[in-house]
């Protein structure tokens, strides 16, 4: 499983924004805390602000804050601003006139989207706080699926 | 069921609530399946009925169903069970079933259902605790969730045996 790049830095965005609810961060401090391109942050987090997650202020003293609740915004509202999330995995694969063998596959294909928008659904904001700060990663059973991750380019 | 017997009422105020979990008893089957009832819109009071009858058995995987009351109120339950070897796997505890009153949801209720049913689990030796629910059931299965627990081992499959095979 693989995030576009513009979903993982919402994502850190969003966690970072949650995490301070008092403050309100730039795009600047949150892109050099995770190493990330200012620019390209900038450019998604309009897309969050246009989405209603995130809100800005211009100027001195100004930044971003979640406007969104956290207990009840998933990773799928997050995620599906930036990049349809289950719901093309078998385009292309059936034809006008489809052979048994891709309208099986597809069926296949669904099932696998079907489970990632139910997890991606099921996960809010706050949930991935929780998660970060239990570590479960430190333990010394790493948390399935770790290190198999990845951010598509 | 040793250890519903010896599980101490936790009491504690929740937001507007003062909320007591303890054990399941008897007259509380009549609130237990209203609750459920109205919730899931099904009326499955046989199933309730022969929850109890089990409860009061002798069985092999021993099952706790705890309430949380309000001021002799039942505001939600839980029900587990304690299975060995079901698919393969060593001893483990399951969560069967939470249900929480619409009105009194978001006031940690739940929370406090499955704290005490994990402390219950842990208490009997159990040290993993484990579910299942429909992939469309977003409000549990975000509790769940929120509650740190994560994908399991067990990938759940089905057919239709009106289809043949």
């Amino acid at each position: 499983m693989k995030l576009q790049k513009a979903s993982s830095f919402a994502l850190f965005a969003v966690l970072e924004l949650a995490a301070n609810p008092t403050r309100q961060l730039s795009g600047v401090e949150i892109a050099e805390k995770y190493g990330i391109s200012a620019h390209h942050l900038a450019k998604v987090l309009r897309d969050l602000g246009r989405a209603q997650i995130v809100d800005g202020t211009r100027g001195v003293g100004g930044g971003y804050h979640l406007v969104a609740n956290p207990k009840r915004l998933t990773l799928l509202d997050v995620i599906q601003v930036f990049e349809p999330v289950g719901s093309d995995s078998g385009e292309g694969l059936v034809s006008k006139t489809p052979t048994d063998a891709e309208l099986a596959l597809r069926v296949i294909l669904g099932e696998l989207d079907d489970h990632t928008v139910a997890t991606f659904r099921s996960i809010t904001i706050a949930t991935l706080l929780k998660l970060m700060a239990r570590k479960p990663w430190a333990s010394a059973r790493p948390a399935r699926g770790v290190g198999k991750a990845a951010v598509r380019a | 069921m040793a250890q519903i017997a010896t599980m101490k009422p936790l009491a504690e105020s929740i937001g507007a609530y003062a909320i007591r979990i303890r054990p399941a008893s008897k007259p509380d089957l009549a609130d237990i399946i209203r609750i459920d009832e109205e919730v899931s819109g099904l009326s499955k009071r046989n199933y309730w009925k022969d929850v109890f009858a089990q409860m009061r058995g002798r069985s092999q995987s021993p099952r706790f169903l705890l309430v949380a009351e309000d001021q002799n109120q039942i505001q939600g339950f839980i029900l587990g069970e304690i299975r060995s070897w079901e698919f393969g796997e060593p001893v483990c505890g399951w969560v069967l079933a939470i249900q929480v009153r619409p009105k009194t949801r978001l006031e940690g209720i739940g929370t406090r259902l499955f704290s005490a049913i994990c402390e219950a689990f842990r208490n009997a030796g159990i040290s993993s605790v484990r579910t299942i629910m429909a992939r469309d059931n977003h409000l549990v299965l975000s509790f769940f969730r929120s509650q740190g627990m994560m994908a399991g081992p067990f990938i759940e499959l089905e057919m239709s045996l009106d289809e043949g095979i």
